[in-house]
């Protein structure tokens, strides 16, 4: 886990692999994905490989196995300040069943991640349900997650998180070409919430630099809602635009929005491009500072920048090519994928403390750049 | 004083909207129609592994999480 988000907690994950558990009345299609994603951004680098099969067993079943590993070096703002740089590998395991029963659809989903001071393991049920003729999915879905947080050099330290995720949604045909999607979500933590590595900044004018650092202390539960709205719309020349708003609420007092538009585009040759921008803003957690006025200053207390008042701008291309059918293995469909994002990210109340030349709290707002990179080969069959 | 529209135009609303909902609503879009729906262009998640990686990262990177309009999936936790 280190000290900073981006070590790809397993928890973070442990259901995203197995997002996109598909549409009511069929199953899923039978696939197998080889990825290697890479993030760079922040003096950070994550990267590694990621393998994902799907095939149906019999008619009325599909089972879906993924492996992904993270693999994660470099040294963040957060740990120039307070700890040295580091290296560490997170590996995830999950399996996934769909059953099919009429206009229903049954998932069960077994997700386990491990690191080498984090553990996660979460189980997930769904159901989605076609109805009216076929026009409207109704879904619904629940997940529990327990987590084990450790923190390296200290044998000693051992806490646990419980995780309730519940959520619901309704996808609704609305005409020939347009599709919307209403999704709700709702997650309830309890536990040990805060990163044991990572440390707060408070005035202390006998401190050489003028401010000197403590553990953040955060609430032990967060309930969280989350709504989103999604419109899918065919183009007469075979295109698609997607339009994507989602709106975010915490008990931690944080608010956040974000925005997305993406376009995708088949193009002769067996070429496809796909592009997105995307804009998120967020509002900064209660207990959050980028400098507190004292040691000790409130009952809770934060300086994660991912709590903090920011906003970032995502821009994407992807590029599609559908191979030609491998001659020895008839009847299946490959195809290569190219992905790039660059995001960027603008704090309005995290300063950059590698500046050390001015007065406490008057450092540059710290602002990140990251690219990322996502090539896979996908095989139908 | 109190705002309140028009009486009666809120009784005949009232009414019209009961006597819509009672008469039954036919799927207006029949399955031969949905050709296009079914492009795969026109997937809410096309590309599961894909997706899930990139919604790791942003989940890692803000504090919302969750109804990621992927295919009704999304984090349950962070």
């Amino acid at each position: 886990m280190a000290v900073t988000n981006l070590a790809m907690r397993g928890s973070t994950a442990a259901l995203l692999l197995v997002a996109g558990a598909a549409q009511a009345s069929v199953l899923p299609v039978d696939r197998a994905d080889v990825m290697h994603h890479s993030y760079s951004g922040g003096g950070v680098s994550i990267d590694g490989p990621a393998v994902q099969v799907r095939s149906k067993v019999g008619q009325n079943l599909s089972i879906s196995g993924t492996y992904y590993i993270d693999t994660v070096s470099g040294a963040s703002v957060d740990v120039v300040a307070t700890a040295s740089a580091y290296s560490e590998q997170r590996k995830e395991k999950h399996i996934g069943f769909d059953y099919l029963a009429g206009n229903s659809l049954l998932s069960a989903n077994v997700t386990a991640s491990d690191e080498n001071d984090y553990k996660a393991r979460t189980v997930s049920f769904d159901i989605s349900h076609d109805t009216f003729g076929g026009l409207t999915t109704l879904s619904l879905g629940t997940a529990l997650g327990d987590d084990t947080v450790g923190r390296n050099g200290d044998a000693n330290f051992q806490e646990q998180v419980k995780r309730n995720n519940y959520r619901v949604g309704i996808s609704q045909i609305i005409t020939t070409t347009w599709i919307m999607a209403l999704n709700g979500e709702v997650n309830l933590d309890e536990g040990f919430l805060n990163n044991p590595y990572r440390q707060v900044r408070y005035v202390d004018p006998t401190a050489p630099l003028g401010y000197a650092y403590q553990s953040e202390i955060y609430p032990r539960t967060r309930n969280a809602a989350a709504v989103s709205l999604v419109n899918k719309f065919y183009w007469p020349d075979r295109s698609a635009f997607t339009l994507n708003v989602r709106g975010y609420q915490d008990s931690w007092d944080i608010r956040s929005t974000d925005y997305e538009i993406s376009y995708v585009k088949p193009l002769d040759w067996g070429f496809t491009v796909e592009a997105r921008i995307r804009y998120y803003t967020q509002t900064q957690a209660s207990f959050y500072r980028d400098l507190f006025d004292y040691q000790s200053q409130l009952n809770f207390m934060a300086r994660d920048k991912e709590l903090s008042d920011f906003s970032d701008l995502t821009s994407g291309l992807g590029l599609i090519y559908k191979l030609p059918q491998f001659s020895f293995f008839k009847g299946t469909a490959p195809e290569i994928t190219l992905q790039y994002e660059e995001m960027f990210y603008k704090y309005n109340n995290f300063r950059d403390v590698r500046v050390r030349d001015v007065p406490a709290g008057t450092e540059p707002l710290y602002e990140l750049e990251a690219r990322v990179i996502r090539a896979f080969f996908s095989l139908y069959f | 004083m109190r705002y309140w529209p028009n009486k009666s135009l809120f009784a005949v609303l009232t009414l019209v909207l009961v006597n819509t909902g009672c008469a039954s609503i036919e799927p207006w879009v029949k399955p031969y129609e949905r050709d296009k729906l079914a492009d795969p262009i026109m997937a809410f998640n096309r590309n599961p592994l894909a997706t899930s990686h990139l919604n790791h990262v942003q989940d890692s990177r803000e504090a919302a999480r969750g109804a990621t309009g992927a295919g009704g999936g999304g984090c349950g936790c962070n």
